[in-house]
């Protein structure tokens, strides 16, 4: 039993900052149709900027602000310098524009901070927790309240406010959406510049556990959008249970079948859901009309 | 970048000495490198490149080898091993260079082997696997020390405690994988029995499913992590979150002091083999080792700015080795080889150097001293009657 837990807290917390990388795919896949492989280097951003500016003195908690903030402003950049341009792009181009731009922003990383390793304190230390004979470090539960709360934010927001509730429009019918006099072109500015700010933050939350380094963007995108294919693109509830279920099956069949597959049982599941249900688990089928 | 080339003469110095002595019409002696300067072997190319740099000025202002200056070709392959063999056929062919040091990855090393066999020109390789000099080339050379000797440090440490079971967990990158490897295949010789294997990914950020299935396993008596890069920072945090009980041993892999920062105090008490530049300063001055890797770390640290790396350590035992051999036979290079191959007693910052017929490292075990780390820093392990 304390096994289990052990690896549950494990694939909870790894899952957690999937679910954040997920989210950030759905809120731009939503109002765009683009999906933005350059999500993964927003969490990279989050937390690189985080070490470096208290490496430089400024204290932590500023240190991360100032990362959130700027690391919004990169989003809202990539959308005004990248997306917007080629706007009557389709939306394969758009997308392989975003892996040009996160490849981009990995090369400027590695040049204006670093190749290294890097990690941040943990908040409330890191004496390690016991729960039910499993040890669970303050900061996991840190990164799980963290995805939490931007959930509960993110929910609020679409389901409680004017704005919100036209980022909702957009993401159900561009056209009329515009018709209806909504700035379709500032929500997408806008999903791009929150969807930094999500992935920012899971960078931050996350980096005293799994510390950060330029390049580890990568494998989040890669894990992240197959955690948002799994719940069903577009599907916000989706993309956070996707990441929670891709975490949980790696630390599950690491620890209990083989370490040496843990990634590849992951992706098998994934794509045995997907053959039988191709839109995901929350997705609906989509009904192209004439 | 990576393809840019870059040839590095010898300073104005040089030349005003080489107006000086004007008489002759001095000969040069032409020795290339092709070292993966930029990419991700950066941390292996880049303190070699600059190593070798610092050296050949130096024996330059100090009137070259047997009168003849040094002339220093540097490529830069990336760590891309096609581009090594390119530049590999450049130094051979174009600058039709004498002796070669450097290929810092074990890939571009392989890559470029055949062409230096063929051209029978000795190569002084960096690179660390042990399929470089096994089996023996007759013009392949290497400097560092293998991942088996690694494993045969450990378990040595390991009988001296008198332990005998553990578990391994190994990264599946290239380093990790054939460091299991080697581990397994030496394991019988010291009487190790590996109970228990785990993996993670390269990239992997929470190793606590596999340790907590090593912390269960009944008759584990330590623990080996075989990995390179944040992997083991990772294990030995999550090792200290969970409380194994066990003394956990990481590799030469991770002897830099980056790994103490991202591991913190979750890396007390942890063992790993290194060599002795790390602790040149800790050395005894009873230690016939300690001028060698004190003078190479100042002059390393004061040319550069930079804390001294084992890498860069490689660079300067290869180059040393090569410098010698020249002052022996000369600039033929098939002299030069049979010259290295002679190396006998020579003393580098890997540990003392004795090449041979059969082997073209030299190095045994003396060459790593066994580390444990104490509030963030490192102490030496009496080496307790071996």
């Amino acid at each position: 039993m304390a096994e289990f837990l052990q690896f549950a807290f494990s694939g909870l917390t790894v899952g957690a900052v999937y679910a954040l990388v997920a989210l950030g795919f759905t809120l731009i896949y939503n109002a765009s149709d683009v999906i933005n492989f350059a999500q993964g280097e927003f969490v990279m951003l989050g937390g690189m900027a985080t070490v470096f500016l208290s490496l430089a003195g400024v204290p932590v908690p500023l240190a991360a602000l100032i990362a959130v903030a700027a690391t919004t402003v990169v989003g809202l950049a990539l959308y005004k310098l990248a997306i917007d341009p080629a706007r009557g792009a389709s939306a394969v181009t758009l997308i392989i524009i975003t892996i040009g731009a996160s490849i981009f922003l990995r090369g400027v990383a590695s040049i204006v901070f670093d190749k290294r390793f890097h990690s941040l304190p943990h908040w409330f230390g890191d004496r390690p927790l016991t729960v039910a004979g499993a040890s669970v470090l303050p900061q996991s539960l840190v990164v799980l309240a963290g995805a939490l709360v931007i959930v509960v934010l993110l929910w609020a927001f679409f389901e409680r406010t004017l704005f919100g509730k036209a980022v909702l429009a957009t993401a159900a019918n561009r056209v009329a959406a515009k018709l209806s006099g909504i700035d379709t072109g500032f929500v997408v500015g806008f999903s791009f510049a929150v969807s930094a700010a999500i992935g920012a933050v899971a960078g931050v939350l996350v980096t005293p556990i799994t510390l950060t380094s330029f390049d580890v963007g990568t494998l989040l995108a890669l894990k992240g959008f197959a955690a948002a294919m799994l719940g069903g693109m577009g599907h916000p509830v989706g993309a956070v249970v996707g990441g929670l279920v891709v975490g949980l099956l790696e630390a599950f069949g690491a620890g209990y079948i083989s370490s040496q597959y843990k990634d590849a049982m992951a992706f098998i599941v994934i794509l045995a859901v997907l053959f039988a249900m191709p839109n995901g688990l929350f997705g609906r089928t989509r009904i192209e009309r004439v | 970048m990576a393809g840019w080339t870059r040839r590095v003469f010898a300073g104005a110095a040089a030349a005003a000495l080489m107006a000086f002595g004007a008489s002759a019409a001095q000969a040069q002696i032409k020795i290339g490198a092709v070292l993966s300067v930029t990419g991700p072997a950066s941390f292996l190319g880049d303190p070699s490149k600059k190593t070798l740099e610092i050296y050949v000025e130096q024996i330059n202002a100090a009137g070259g080898i047997n009168g003849q200056r040094l002339q220093l070709i540097i490529y830069d392959d990336g760590g891309d091993a096609n581009q090594a063999r390119t530049f590999a056929t450049r130094l051979i062919e174009d600058d039709k260079i004498v002796a070669m040091v450097g290929g810092s990855t074990t890939g571009t090393t392989m890559a470029m082997i055949p062409l230096f066999e063929e051209a029978r020109i000795p190569f002084i390789s960096l690179g660390g696997a042990i399929q470089i000099i096994d089996p023996v080339r007759a013009y392949t050379f290497k400097t560092p020390h293998t991942d088996r000797m690694a494993c045969e440090k450990i378990f040595q440490d390991l009988q001296r405690r008198r332990l005998t079971n553990i578990a391994m967990i190994s990264g599946t990158d290239g380093f990790g994988a054939s460091m299991h490897d080697q581990c397994v295949a030496v394991a019988p010789r010291y009487g190790v029995t590996i109970a228990h294997t785990e993996r993670y990914g390269p990239r992997d950020s929470d190793m606590t499913p596999q340790l907590t299935n090593i912390r269960n396993r009944q008759g584990v008596q330590a623990v080996v992590n075989a990995g390179f890069g944040q992997g083991p920072a990772i294990v030995t945090r999550n090792y200290a979150q969970l409380q194994v009980p066990h003394p956990l041993y990481q590799s030469h892999g991770v002897a830099s002091k980056q790994f103490i920062d991202l591991a913190g105090d979750a890396a007390n008490g942890v063992r790993l083999p290194a060599s002795a530049l790390l602790v040149a300063s800790m050395l005894p001055d009873s230690d016939p080792q300690k001028s060698v890797v004190v003078n190479y770390a100042r002059t390393f640290e004061q040319k550069t700015g930079q804390p001294v790396s084992t890498f860069g350590g490689h660079a300067y035992d290869g180059l040393m080795i090569l410098v010698e051999a020249i002052k022996k036979a000369g600039a033929d290079p098939r002299k030069i080889r049979d010259a290295i191959e002679a190396t006998r007693g020579f003393m580098g910052t890997a540990g003392v150097v004795n090449m041979s017929a059969t082997d073209h490292m030299g190095l045994d075990l003396t060459a790593f001293r066994m580390l444990e780390i104490r509030n963030r820093d490192w102490t030496i392990v009496p080496e307790g009657g071996s």
